[in-house]
C-alpha cells in the first residue's frame, strides 16, 4: 500500500455533503482538503445533450454500478438475506455530486416537531400509542438548533417557494403547519402543470391547506451569497435520474464545484473507492482507498469526514470496526440501528377527461398538502401515528417508463385492445404521491452479509427491514384520502394503491433511506452526537442522512444540508481551534 | 405517419423499401421471430404504425448485444436463489442475452404462423421471464429515442404525442391548461448538440 503525503483533512464521498464541507473549509480556513469520489468526473456541462429516456430512466446510467456492489435484504433478523442483484426501491448515484446530480430536488424541511419525536408523542398520546418494537427516539436538536441553517442552505441552492409561517406568523399561500422560517424563500415558487393545479382546487374545495412545492430548481435566475449564478427552469421535464441541461435545478456540480476548481487547498479524487477507515484506538489516521487501476492507498489525514451517502457511511464504519454494531436481540451497540426508507406509494390514479401534457414541467414543481403530515392531526382515534405529504408533481412523464397504464377495465396487456387503451389514456393519466414517515423499530437495522462479497472481496451491507402495521394503516389511510381528492380533481376513473404488504426491492420507493449512524444524545445509544462528531473516535465526522435518528415525510437532503453547515460551523469555529468533544 | 389528431406530421420512408441492416446479436432466424412477436405487442393497426414500422427488432438486437444484454451492470455473484420472494427482485443466473437465446426456443416456426395463432401461442408464454422482457423489450423499442435503433421516423411518439426532448416549454407550461399541446417531435440528433452515444454502443 502506497503511504501519500498527509492531509488536514480528508472526505469520504464527493456529494453534496462532502463538497458542501470541502468549500465551507476550503473557503473559510487554511487547511488543505482530499476528497476521495468513488465515481467518475462530473461537470455541468456534461448534461447538456443527455435527455435520453433510454439510458438515463431506463437504464439508469447515473447510479452505482451494482454488477460491483449492492446490499442484501431480509425481512427479520435471523436467516439468509438475499441480494439485490438490480436497481430498484432506491438509487444510490455515483460520480461526482452523487445522488444529488439525479435527484429530483423538491425541497421540503422536515416538520418542526420530528426532531424531538418521541418526547412530543409522548406528550400528547401518553407512552402507549407508539407501537410495539419501535425504536424512537429524539434527536438531541430542536427545530430552532436547525432553522438558521436551513435557512442558510436555501440562500446555496436559491430555493423556491412560499413561506406559510414567517417568524411565526402565518403567511398566505404558504404552508401553515411548517416551522417557523427566519427568512422568506429566496426565489418565488415554480410554474405549476395543469393538473397539479387541479389538485390545488381540489385539495382547497375540501378545506384542505394546498401550497406551492418547495424546489430546489430555480424559478428564475439567481445567484447565491458564493457568486453562482444560474438560470430559471425551461420546464423541459428531465428532472429526477438526469443532470439539469441548464443548471436551473441545483446540483453539487453546477453550486459548489465551480467553487471549489478554483481553491488550491482542495484536491478532488475520482475514482478512488474507500475502503477502510484507519484508526489506532479512538484516533482516526486517515483512510485506505483503492484507484481505478486497483493500486491501494493510505491517505494520512488529520480529520476524516464521513460523506458517503446512508448505506455507505454504515458500511464503512462497520468494515472499519469502528463503534460496536448493534445487536436486536440484545438492543445493544449502535452503528446500523434505526434503519429507516421513507414511506412512499401511489395515493391514488386518476383517468382523466382532458389531456394533461405531462411531458412539461420539473420533478420539483407541483402543489403539496400538508395537512396530514407529522401530528398536524389528531391521531387519538386512528390505528397508526404520524403521517405524510401529499402531492401532485410535475416530473415529466416520459414514453417507455408511463405508457400501458390503462384502466382496470382493460385487462389485456398487450395486443390491439391495450395499445388501443394506452394510446388513448397516455396523456390522461396522472397521479397523486403520498410521501409519509417510516418510524424506526427494533428490528430494523443495518450490519454486514456474512455471504455475498463486493467486487473487491469486502462483505456487503445487509438490510434487515421490513414494513409494520403502522406504515400499512398510514397508507390504508393515503388511499382513501388520495380518492376523496380524486373525485374532488373529476377523475373519470380512479384507482387505489394494493394494501402494503413486505418491502418490495422492485418497487421505486424513494432514495431516502436513512439511519445506521444515528445522532442522539447519549453514546450507548447513538454514533454520533449531534455535531455529527463520532463519541468516541472525535476526530472522525459522519455527515449525511445516516445520522438521522427518525425519518420525516418530508425529503431529506434540506436536512442534509442544513446539518452539514451546521457541522462545518462546529468544525471551524471551534473543533479545528481546539480538538476535541464538541459536547 | 400519425398523430393523436390523425393529422399526418411527417411522412415514413419506410413503406414498400427493403432495408437490409447488420444484425449484432440475433441469428436471422430468430430476428424475425422477434419482429413477428413484438409486431403482436404493439400490432399496427388503425390506432397507428406498431412495432413493425418502429424497428423495434433492431433496437432489441443492439441492446442484447450491448451492455445490458450481458448483465454488465448486474450484481451476478452465486449462490442464485430462485426461491426468493418475487419483491426481491429476478434472481435468475440468465442474463438477458440467455434468457433470449433460450426463450426463443419455444417459439420456432412463430413468424410463419397466422396472427390468431401467434397470439395463442404468446399466451402459452405470457407468465415467462422471457415473454416480460420481451414485452418491455418492445415498449422501449418503440418509445425510445431513435439514437438507439427503435422508434424509427419518431413513429412512437407521433402516435401517443411525446414531443421527445424538447429544451422550452417555460409558456406552454401556463398557456395549455385543459387543452392539448403537441408539438412537432424532436430527437436528440435533431437537436444538433454533441452527439449522445448510446449504453449500448460502449467498448466491450
Amino acid at each position: 500500500m502506497k503511504r501519500l503525503p498527509r492531509t488536514d483533512v480528508v472526505v469520504v464521498g464527493g456529494g453534496w455533503t462532502g463538497l458542501l464541507l470541502a468549500k465551507e473549509i476550503a473557503t473559510r480556513s487554511a487547511l488543505n482538503v482530499v476528497v476521495l469520489e468513488r465515481g467518475r468526473a462530473r461537470h455541468a456541462e456534461d448534461y447538456a445533450n443527455d435527455m435520453d429516456e433510454l439510458d438515463y430512466n431506463v437504464r439508469f446510467s447515473m447510479m452505482q454500478d451494482y454488477s460491483k456492489e449492492t446490499v442484501t435484504l431480509r425481512y427479520v433478523p435471523r436467516g439468509r438475506a438475499i441480494p439485490i442483484r438490480q436497481l430498484g426501491s432506491f438509487l444510490p448515484g455515483n460520480g461526482t455530486g452523487g445522488a444529488g446530480e439525479h435527484w429530483g430536488a423538491a425541497y421540503p424541511r422536515h416538520v418542526p416537531d420530528l426532531f424531538e419525536l418521541y418526547s412530543k408523542t409522548v406528550e400528547r398520546y401518553g407512552t402507549k400509542k407508539l407501537p410495539e418494537g419501535h425504536a424512537v427516539v429524539d434527536w438531541g436538536i430542536t427545530w430552532a438548533d436547525i432553522e438558521p441553517y436551513y435557512a442558510k442552505a436555501d440562500k446555496l441552492i436559491g430555493a423556491s417557494g412560499k413561506a406559510g409561517n414567517l417568524q411565526g406568523k402565518i403567511v398566505d399561500g404558504g404552508n401553515p403547519f411548517e416551522g417557523p422560517r427566519s427568512e422568506e424563500y429566496p426565489n418565488v415558487p415554480m410554474k405549476v402543470s395543469y393538473f397539479s393545479s387541479l389538485f390545488q382546487d381540489a385539495t382547497k374545495s375540501l378545506g384542505y391547506h394546498p401550497y406551492p412545492s418547495p424546489s430546489a430548481i430555480l424559478s428564475g435566475a439567481y445567484t447565491n451569497p458564493d457568486g453562482i449564478a444560474r438560470p430559471g427552469c425551461f420546464y423541459c421535464g428531465f428532472c429526477d435520474r438526469f443532470g439539469c441541461m441548464v443548471s436551473a435545478k441545483s446540483q453539487p456540480t453546477n453550486t459548489l464545484l465551480p467553487i471549489l476548481e478554483k481553491q488550491e487547498s482542495v484536491a478532488l479524487r475520482n475514482h478512488c473507492a474507500v475502503r477502510r477507515i484507519a484508526h489506532d484506538g479512538n484516533q482516526a489516521r486517515g483512510v485506505n482507498y483503492v484507484d481505478a487501476s486497483g493500486e491501494e492507498y493510505f491517505q494520512p489525514a488529520d480529520v476524516v469526514l464521513l460523506c458517503a451517502w446512508t448505506l455507505n457511511n454504515a458500511r464503512l464504519l462497520l468494515l472499519s470496526g469502528i463503534g460496536e454494531p448493534y445487536d436486536p436481540a440484545t438492543g445493544q451497540g449502535v452503528v446500523g440501528r434505526n434503519l429507516t426508507h421513507q414511506v412512499s406509494a401511489p395515493a391514488a390514479t386518476l383517468f382523466m377527461e382532458k389531456a394533461l401534457n405531462r411531458f412539461m414541467g420539473a420533478a420539483a414543481s407541483g402543489i403539496c398538502i400538508s395537512d396530514f403530515d407529522g401530528d398536524n392531526f389528531d391521531h387519538s382515534n386512528i390505528p397508526f401515528v404520524r403521517g405524510g405529504m401529499f402531492r401532485v408533481m410535475g416530473s415529466g412523464f416520459q414514453p417507455i417508463v408511463s405508457f400501458g397504464t390503462v384502466p382496470p377495465s382493460v385487462k389485456a396487456r398487450w395486443g390491439t385492445a391495450w395499445k388501443k387503451a394506452a394510446v388513448y389514456w397516455y396523456d390522461r393519466v396522472g397521479g397523486i404521491g403520498f410521501s409519509g414517515e417510516h418510524i424506526p423499530y427494533e428490528t430494523n437495522y443495518l450490519d454486514l452479509d456474512p455471504t455475498y462479497k463486493d467486487h473487491l472481496g469486502d462483505p456487503l451491507l445487509r438490510l434487515t427491514i421490513d414494513w409494520h402495521d403502522n406504515e400499512r394503516e398510514m397508507v390504508r389511510f393515503a388511499s382513501q384520502k388520495g380518492a376523496e381528492i380524486a373525485r374532488a380533481m373529476g377523475a373519470k376513473q380512479i384507482v387505489t394503491p394494493p394494501p402494503y404488504g413486505h418491502y418490495d426491492a422492485r418497487r421505486y420507493q424513494t432514495t431516502h433511506i436513512q439511519g445506521g449512524t444515528i445522532m442522539g444524545k447519549s453514546p450507548k445509544a447513538s454514533v454520533v452526537n449531534n455535531w455529527g462528531q463520532h463519541w468516541q473516535t472525535q476526530n472522525l465526522f459522519i455527515v449525511g442522512a445516516s445520522t438521522m435518528p427518525c425519518q420525516g415525510a418530508a425529503n431529506p437532503t434540506p436536512t442534509v444540508l442544513a446539518l452539514a453547515y451546521r457541522t462545518a460551523d462546529a468544525l471551524i469555529d471551534r473543533y479545528f481551534r481546539r480538538p476535541g468533544s464538541l459536547e | 405517419m400519425y398523430s393523436l389528431d390523425r393529422q399526418p406530421l411527417r411522412l415514413s420512408a419506410q413503406k414498400a423499401k427493403t432495408v437490409k441492416i447488420p444484425l449484432r446479436f440475433f441469428t436471422e432466424q430468430e430476428a424475425l421471430i422477434v419482429a413477428a412477436a413484438a409486431s403482436r405487442i404493439i400490432p399496427s393497426d388503425e390506432t397507428g404504425p406498431g412495432a413493425h414500422e418502429a424497428g423495434v427488432v433492431i433496437y432489441i438486437d443492439r441492446q442484447l448485444a450491448g451492455p445490458w444484454g450481458r448483465d454488465a451492470r448486474r450484481y451476478t455473484q452465486e449462490p442464485f436463489d430462485d426461491q426468493a420472494a418475487a419483491e426481491f427482485g429476478y434472481q435468475g443466473a440468465a442474463s438477458p442475452q440467455r434468457i433470449y437465446r433460450d426463450g426463443l426456443k419455444q417459439l420456432v416456426g412463430f413468424d410463419q404462423l397466422p396472427p390468431l395463432e401467434q397470439d395463442a401461442k404468446l399466451v402459452q408464454i405470457e407468465q415467462s421471464v422471457f415473454f416480460e422482457l420481451l414485452r418491455r423489450n418492445t415498449i422501449e423499442g418503440m418509445f425510445c429515442d431513435p439514437l438507439h435503433g427503435g422508434n424509427l421516423d419518431l413513429v412512437g411518439w407521433q402516435i401517443i404525442g411525446f414531443p421527445g426532448p424538447r429544451m422550452n416549454n417555460a409558456n406552454e407550461i401556463d398557456r395549455y391548461q385543459g387543452q392539448e399541446f403537441r408539438p412537432r417531435p424532436v430527437s436528440l440528433a435533431d437537436l444538433r448538440l454533441k452527439p449522445h452515444r448510446p449504453s449500448e454502443d460502449e467498448a466491450t
